[in-house]
């Protein structure tokens, strides 16, 4: 491509009214070793683009995104407290239910031991009536 | 959408993501996270990616916000990273060292640019997209994005012409 055409070329590129394929001309004229004296100031600058245009991105895309195991972590543990608690709750209550049926057992069976006894007792109360006649007896002898 | 339909559909623009991140954040691993990030954002929207008539604009769209996001926060808490990693290739060694020298200044002076320009001049200069492709990304009208355009390249010049003349006049 010839220098004047180039020349004008750039005029145009720094009014920014070249086109994209204009502008390749440009970079394929900068990107060759002879490139006339007094432009060769702007070679770096070409030089420059297309050194940038070579950076690519390494890093493996991740398309897993990063779940938010803290979150779901809290979750757990609010949820594992919250369950020993109703646990020791319940087994609590439970206790407290065998305890109170036990209790339950025994008092009636108390009541039932009680209630034979009195009646055995009952028929023995007679008995004291008949050691108060003899002491009388036996003290109005001594007297 | 399965996960090899989107890699395979990511493919030929992920590279241009990263670039135009890194045009923006300067590091490497900071253009790599933000990558990382958006790709990550337009997996989670697979559902709707079908709606979108032009998935790589949108994307480049999404690296553009959150890269001026990063930069945003990155002023408030005044941290500046600078890295200067790039190479080049061919030439003798004495030329080798001078244009390496150049370009090593080109990109300083890109470095200068402010942001809008600096997204503009990426996805023209390196990408080659046209003005309504770019018009997508930056939301601007291409009037403007060719003034801002013709603005970054003529101060690239200026600046290369003043170290050129250094010490001359």
């Amino acid at each position: 491509m010839e220098l004047a055409n180039i020349e004008k070329l750039l005029e145009k590129y720094f009014e920014a009214t070249t086109t994209v394929q204009e502008e390749q001309e440009l970079q394929l004229y900068f990107s060759q070793d002879n490139v006339a004296p007094h432009l060769q100031e702007y070679q770096p600058m070409f030089q420059h683009f297309a050194n940038l245009l070579e950076e690519q991105y390494t890093r493996n895309v991740p398309l897993q995104p990063r779940k938010n195991y803290l979150k779901w972590i809290s979750v757990a543990a609010v949820f594992i407290f919250m369950s020993t608690i109703g646990i020791t709750y319940y087994v609590d209550a439970q206790e407290r239910a065998k305890a109170e049926i036990a209790y339950a057992q025994f008092k009636e069976s108390m009541t039932l031991v009680s209630e034979s006894f009195n009646t055995g007792a009952s028929h023995i109360n007679h008995l004291n009536q008949f050691t108060e006649t003899t002491n009388k007896f036996i003290i109005t002898e001594n007297n | 959408m399965k996960q090899a339909d989107f890699l395979h559909m990511i493919l030929p623009f992920k590279d241009k993501l990263y670039r135009l991140a890194k045009r923006l954040l300067v590091s490497n691993e900071e253009a790599e996270d933000a990558t990382q990030e958006v790709l990550l954002k337009l997996w989670s929207k697979k559902t709707k990616i079908a709606e979108f008539n032009n998935v790589e604009a949108f994307a480049m769209t999404m690296t553009k916000n959150y890269c001026l996001d990063k930069l945003k926060s990155k002023q408030a808490s005044n941290l500046k990273l600078v890295h200067s990693n790039y190479k080049d290739e061919h030439t003798s060694l004495q030329k080798q060292v001078e244009v390496r020298d150049s370009v090593n200044f080109v990109h300083q002076i890109l470095e200068e640019l402010p942001p809008q320009q600096k997204i503009i001049i990426q996805l023209r200069d390196v990408e080659q997209y046209d003005f309504e492709e770019i018009a997508k990304v930056v939301n601007m009208n291409p009037t403007a994005i060719r003034v801002a355009l013709s603005r970054a390249r003529k101060y690239v010049r200026q600046e290369l012409i003043k170290k050129h003349n250094y010490g001359v006049s």
